[in-house]
């Protein structure tokens, strides 16, 4: 009954954040909840509870695997929340903190769910969750970038239902009983309708693959993170988006056990490589450093799509790169918010020279590029290699030289931005806005501490870590 | 039973068609919430056994459908001053004439592919693929918010629609969270198109264009 926690906790602390009447202690509510969250998924990581395969909900290898990076982040933003928000007095933080606590229970849910029709209430419960986040700022801007993730991230959703239930109809066509549950679907195998099969992954990867961000399905990502205040970015990049790669992880399981896996490999790694490139490219053309964020967000949902397209071994792989996407990622954003709030702006005209304004952010803003960009020893760098390394074993060379070669421009276009801010002289208009913000350690502190977890995890991985990422690649590719 | 269904469906394909037509948002809202109560009430025509969680679930979807979600566009429609999409980037005939050949394009693809027996002469298959085609069309082809979420209305009543060939297999709870998820959405939106026309004074969606690369 733990892993319920994970759910019911956050949402009960989600109505309660809603109703709680004081503005300056509401944002505790996140510390609090992110506290307990962390303890449950910790504690259920060490000691995983029992969970039958066959329930609508569990804690199952899957989660465990997963789960525990979205407690930490969470943590880390809860961290950060609390003396962002004293920063924005301005704006009441009533719907910003309920939201963000609803956010985390309907994550913790989507991330247990094994019915198909479950994941997919969930997902879209985050998508309209963290609706009020996206447009905290309420500036007209960030209002337009609400608009395009509600039209976009909407309709990829809706398909993506639509995808589920073709594929309930591939097993009722099959003989089944058209049951959404991972493991009948699994089960039933090679009786599934193909033709119905094979549209419903078309849609699901349509559907799924938006929530990701991969492209051609990326476009409403630059304008909702480059909008956004930097927690939420931390949030739905580290987060969100690995919601809906666990969701695709399981689909591709059911088109593996019905002997599709050639397929789903060959549309994961197309839809990888554009993405990688999409993003390189737009990297080398981008003036602003939030914008950067989120196609340096869109390579890495890439590189997790290639990685997963390359069975077992590819898919541990990935699963480690989305420990390391998500701490890293995470606290990039936390440290690019600090120093967009200094600057002003994050366009490169106006943000220049911060290394001299805002000397710590700027560090970890660095430190954090470098990280992303797979420097060793930081826990990308490993993950990445071992994705690469896979993907020249499994003989696809060419594919391997374009990734790297997109690798290679993408840390171009993110050094050529983020020198740009970091080096440089600040203007007298910039340097006189700094002085309203200052540098205070529990704004420092959040992205510290998850870049310190980014380093840990590539110096010492756990080897509880590895055995769950172990234990979730069986789930998804041995028959039940 | 089967004639009653292709009866249903058939008056919701000619709706979306209507739909294509029309640039007065009153009738737009007007169209979607007809054709979502049409939907809502199919259960009762498929169901052997009009059990009360059926009975249940059928009026929360009229409910719904036909009246809470018209009502908050409604008056999002009313707090912006407009109630005509006179400048769509695909006009009107252009958009009935794809919307035509998507259905008859629909009807013929849905004769190739595999379904069972029972559903072999009902025309749930072709309607949900018209209506999503037809969603899709009204998302692109306007430009004001409320025609957007009329054919975000659309899209989903297709899927709906293709649900129902799952009705004796998706539990009530799954449909019952999709609804619930559904008038959040609706909520949400109207939320954003309220703030929309407070600061853009229009809701002109192609003033939404400082964001881009």
């Amino acid at each position: 009954m733990m892993e319920l926690g994970l759910i019911l906790v956050p949402s009960a602390a989600a109505l309660a954040a809603f109703l709680w009447p004081f503005e300056r202690s509401r944002p505790w509510f996140l510390i609090g909840v992110a506290l307990v969250h962390v303890a449950l998924s910790l504690t259920l990581l060490v000691a995983p509870p029992a969970a039958p395969l066959s329930e609508w909900i569990g804690f199952d290898p899957l989660a465990r695997a997963l789960l525990p990076t979205v407690s930490l982040l969470f943590l880390g933003c809860a961290l950060y929340g609390v003396p962002y928000l004293a920063l924005r007095r301005e704006r009441s933080n009533r719907a910003f903190v309920a939201s963000m606590l609803a956010a985390l229970g309907l994550m913790s849910a989507a991330h247990m769910a094994r019915h198909l029709g479950l994941l997919w209430v969930a997902t879209e419960a985050v998508t309209l969750a963290s609706v009020p986040m996206l447009h905290f700022n309420n500036s007209p801007r960030a209002l337009e970038a609400t608009w395009k993730y509600l039209l976009v991230g909407g309709t990829g959703v809706a398909l993506s239902l639509l995808g589920s239930f073709c594929l309930g109809y591939a097993s009722l066509y099959g003989g089944g009983s058209g049951d959404l549950r991972f493991i009948s679907l699994m089960a039933q195998g090679e009786d599934l309708s193909r033709p119905w099969l094979l549209i419903a992954w078309a849609l699901l990867l349509v559907g799924y693959g938006t929530k990701m961000g991969l492209a051609p399905m990326h476009t409403w990502k630059p304008d909702a993170y480059g909008e956004a205040p930097g927690i939420v970015g931390a949030l739905l990049a580290g987060g969100v988006t690995t919601v809906a790669f666990a969701a695709l992880l399981r689909v591709r399981a059911v088109l593996d056990a019905a002997g599709e896996a050639a397929v789903t490999s060959r549309t994961l790694l197309f839809l990888g490589l554009l993405s990688t490139l999409v993003a390189a490219l737009f990297l080398l053309a981008t003036r602003n450093f939030k914008r950067m964020l989120a196609y340096s967000s869109v390579e890495h949902m890439g590189i997790l799509a290639i990685a997963a397209s390359l069975g077992p071994a590819g898919v541990w792989a990935a699963l480690f790169h989305v420990w390391n996407n998500s701490l890293t990622k995470a606290s990039l954003f936390l440290s690019a918010g600090n120093v967009r709030r200094a600057a002003g702006a994050a366009t490169l005209d106006v943000a220049s020279g911060m290394s001299l304004v805002t000397p710590r952010s700027a560090a970890l803003f660095v430190t954090g590029v470098f990280a992303v960009t797979a420097l060793p020893p930081f826990g990308p760098f490993f993950s990445e290699l071992q994705i690469v390394r896979v993907l020249l074993e499994s003989g696809r060379g060419w594919s391997t030289a374009g990734l790297l070669a997109c690798l290679l421009l993408a840390f171009l276009g993110l050094t050529r931005i983020t020198f740009s801010v970091v080096y440089g002289r600040p203007s007298a208009a910039v340097r006189r806005h700094a002085q309203r913000f200052p540098e205070t350690p529990a704004l420092i502190g959040p992205p510290l501490l998850l870049l310190g977890a980014s380093l840990w995890l590539g110096l010492f991985t756990p080897s509880v870590l590895r055995s769950a990422w172990k234990e979730a690649v069986d789930l998804l590719f041995v028959l039940p | 039973m089967t004639e009653a269904v292709n009866l249903c469906v058939g008056l919701a394909m000619g709706l979306n068609l209507v739909a294509l037509t029309t640039g007065r948002l009153p009738s737009l809202i007007r169209i979607v919430a007809v054709q979502g109560m049409l939907l809502g009430l199919m259960p009762l025509l498929l169901e052997h056994w009009a059990g009360p969680i059926v009975f249940l679930m059928v009026l929360g979807t009229v409910t719904i459908k036909g009246f809470v979600i018209p009502y908050l566009l409604r008056r999002a429609m009313r707090a912006a001053h407009i109630d005509r999409d006179l400048e769509p980037l695909i006009g009107y005939v252009p958009s009935l004439l794809i919307g035509a050949a998507g259905t008859v394009a629909a009807m013929a693809f849905a004769g190739r592919l595999p379904l069972l027996p029972e559903h072999r002469d009902t025309l749930l298959v072709p309607g949900a693929m018209a209506s999503v085609l037809t969603g899709l069309l009204l998302l692109i082809g306007r430009t004001k918010a409320i025609s957007q979420v009329c054919g975000y209305l659309v899209l989903e009543n297709g899927i709906y629609l293709f649900g129902l060939l799952l009705v004796h297999s998706v539990p009530l709870m799954v449909e019952a969270g999709i609804l619930l998820d559904l008038t959040a959405a609706i909520f949400v939106i109207g939320i954003i198109v309220d703030r929309i026309q407070r600061a853009f004074d229009s809701l002109d969606t192609r003033k939404l264009t400082t964001l881009r690369e």
